[in-house]
């Protein structure tokens, strides 16, 4: 086989990649540093490709949407931390799960009476539309900004995260809480922006998705399954797995869709059972972990 | 004030007529419950999921039909109630919902059902218990003898016919043609109906791909779709599904390199991804407002709907509900009420034309002969108001010539 086509293969898959990597990392954080397993993270991706287009449209340009949708969606995240999910701090994990759960249902009908069912278009923004010619194949400009602004964010992330006071907090934080609030740490405002954290990057995965897929109410339900896969196979609460194991996912899609295309859905859910076998704490997880 | 002796006349009479008609509800119980009760008709689709916009438009255009009817007084005085339910797009699902509506609601017949494969999951309790069902889905699975019945009709177009008429418009001896494919029934009857068209006209093909079926991304079949380097992308896939394909294609630059082409060209899908993405893609369609320039049914047909709907065009999946529905309520009526065995022969012998022109249900198979258009999407600038979608490139008159022959089917002849 044509090796210009297998590289063509592995830079789409890691364009997949990187769209899993962003929502995928919004989902551990949360589930890390709160013990929160978050099941309207899909429909927040939803909301968030929605705010981007409405936001698109309003401005006349599609880079206000992509900067003010997460952040007025990690605002509404940290509502709804602050009016439902801080109640349940301490309590079973099962209970912010089926909070969560029932939230999805709210906003995705929300969107369908506001929005209504079918699905809008979201234009690549004008900049990106076309393809470049990489010398061995042509590849979509959209894409390669994809791959280059998760890169970017994924630095600004661990740069915060390991390198400023802010970032030290948190770490902590999620270790022990309780020395944390000894030592005068307001932890209820940390985890307050975690949650609204979280949401933002689920919000931003559903900007940049907007101009590859359509944009419709149930677009996030598949997402919410791909992300938690993603997060299984990385380690959940694992920041460095939910990227090694998003951009693997991408890659082996990728890969099978060339030689065994019916496969390409299977193979990412094969990949987490392989893995749950072998390292049921996931690649980059620490066993026995309850947060 | 009247008389006395009036009054008792009056009352001798009226008990007379009294008894009189309480001996005949007596005599004749069935009939003088059946005069009062309404037909009811089953309609399962798919509400939810990926082709959830084809449903509702499907739903409203039933709703229309029966509501045209009931204007009119019913059939033979009766009221017609349509029993919508959803599906979800699963055959279990659909099997379920369907015995529901004929054990529990009593319906009278079924029309509906969007997907192939829960079409023939509908076909199977219908014509298990003798329930009339006329199928609005693309297949030609439910016309071979296998999965007919003598209860099983079906208003949609079939693949063979519909691929059949694309592939005329598109294709041309020795071109090169790819197929990307949706993994299920619809998707590989779409491609045997493209080889075969295909076939006959001398093209070649030099790849197909089969894709899961509601995939979000199909960047990944990109790469080797391009390296084929055909001449036409045949992308067999419905609902979201083709609007994801073809968005995603058309990043890819395909459409530089090649024509796309679809089996169906689906108009709320169209709306979804915008004029840009499926400028110049060309595929098949069973009905399209802009017809109404050509057809008289056409025009009355979009008008009832705009005055149902607060001015909204009807589009094609909505259409199949109306003449699902309409010739299933016309054959009723010819028959004068619900005996099953009555409404089977009239609708064998009805001849309708309710949006396009002529149309009947062909003896052996049941399958609806009817005109195939064939749509090209208009360029942005090149549309005369926000409906104006399509261009139609042909209007293929229904014939017997379309589809297979009833022998390849597997009936008797």
């Amino acid at each position: 086989m044509d090796l210009s086509l297998i590289i063509m293969q592995l830079l789409s898959g890691i364009a997949l990649g990187a769209v899993l990597v962003i929502t995928a990392l919004g989902l551990t954080i949360v589930f890390g540093m709160l013990g929160v397993v978050n099941f309207a993270h899909g429909a927040l991706f939803m909301i968030g490709a929605y705010a981007g287009l409405y936001l698109a449209s309003l401005t006349g340009s599609f880079w206000w949407g992509l900067l003010l949708a997460p952040i007025l969606i990690g605002a509404f995240g940290m509502l709804i931390e602050f009016v439902l999910i801080r109640r349940l701090y301490g309590r079973s994990i099962d209970d912010p799960l089926l909070l969560t759960f029932g939230l999805s249902y709210i906003l995705v009908e929300g969107v369908r009476i506001v929005f209504g069912s079918d699905g809008i278009p979201f234009p690549t923004p004008i900049q990106l539309v076309g393809v470049l010619d990489l010398g061995i194949g042509f590849f979509p400009r959209y894409r390669l900004f994809v791959i280059a602004l998760v890169a970017v964010v994924l630095l600004v992330l661990w740069l915060t995260l390991e390198k400023t006071r802010v970032g030290l907090i948190v770490r902590a934080g999620a270790r022990d809480p309780t020395i944390m609030q000894v030592l005068g740490v307001d932890i209820g405002r940390v985890w307050l922006a975690i949650f609204g954290l979280g949401v933002g990057l689920a919000a931003l995965g559903g900007v940049l998705a907007g101009p590859m897929r359509s944009v419709n109410p149930e677009m996030g339900s598949l997402v919410l399954a791909e992300a938690f896969v993603v997060t299984v196979i990385g380690g959940l609460g694992s920041i460095v797995g939910a990227v090694v194991a998003g951009l693997m996912v991408g890659v082996s899609v990728s890969i099978v869709a060339l030689f065994a295309p019916e496969m390409a859905t299977i193979v990412m859910f094969a990949l987490m059972a392989v893995v749950l076998l072998i390292r049921p704490q996931g690649l980059f997880g620490v066993r026995g972990r309850t947060a | 004030m009247p008389k006395s002796g009036s009054t008792s006349k009056i009352s001798r009479r009226t008990a007379l007529a009294g008894l009189s008609a309480g001996a005949a509800m007596l005599a004749m119980p069935r009939l003088g419950r059946a005069a009062d009760e309404a037909i009811r008709i089953g309609f399962p689709t798919p509400l939810t999921g990926p082709f959830a916009a084809e449903a509702r438009d499907q739903v409203k255009c039933a709703e229309l039909a029966v509501k045209l009817v009931n204007d009119k007084g019913g059939i033979g005085g009766r009221k017609v109630e349509l029993l919508v339910r959803d599906d979800k797009l699963n055959a279990g699902e659909a099997a379920t919902r369907t015995l529901e509506l004929i054990e529990k609601d009593k319906v009278h017949a079924v029309v509906g059902a969007l997907s192939s494969a829960v079409q023939l999951a509908v076909n199977e309790v219908t014509r298990a218990r003798g329930v009339i069902y006329v199928s609005i889905s693309q297949s030609d699975t439910i016309n071979e003898a296998k999965d007919f019945s003598k209860y099983t009709f079906h208003e949609a177009l079939n693949p063979h016919m519909t691929t059949a008429a694309v592939a005329r418009q598109t294709l041309k001896k020795g071109m090169k043609v790819a197929h990307l494919v949706a993994d299920y029934a619809y998707g590989h009857e779409m491609l045997r109906g493209f080889k075969r068209a295909q076939a006959a006209i001398g093209a070649d093909n030099v790849g197909e791909i089969l894709h899961p079926f509601g995939a979000a991304d199909y960047s990944t079949f990109m790469p080797r779709l391009m390296s084929m380097r055909p001449d036409v992308l045949c992308i067999s896939n419905f609902g979201r599904d083709q609007a994801n394909a073809i968005k995603q294609a058309v990043d890819f630059g395909v459409k530089q390199q090649m024509k796309i082409v679809v089996p169906v060209i689906l108009h709320n899908q169209r709306l979804a991804v915008g004029p840009d993405v499926f400028e110049g893609v060309v595929g098949g369609a069973n009905y399209y407002w802009g017809l109404e320039t050509q057809s008289t049914s056409a025009a009355v047909f979009n008008a009832a709907f705009k005055a149902a709907n607060g001015g909204a065009i009807p589009t094609d999946y909505g259409a199949y509900g109306y003449s699902g529905v309409g010739s299933l309520l016309a054959a009723m009526q010819a028959a004068g009420g619900t005996d099953t065995d009555k409404v089977v022969d009239a609708l064998e012998k009805l001849q309708y034309d309710l949006t396009k022109g002529a149309q009947h249900y062909r003896k052996c198979d049941h399958q609806s002969v009817q005109s195939v258009l064939v749509l090209e999407s208009k360029k942005k600038s090149a549309m005369a108001n926000e409906n104006d979608l399509f261009a139609i490139l042909a209007n293929d008159a229904g014939s017997d010539d379309m589809l297979r022959t009833c022998s390849e089917l597997g009936h008797a002849t």
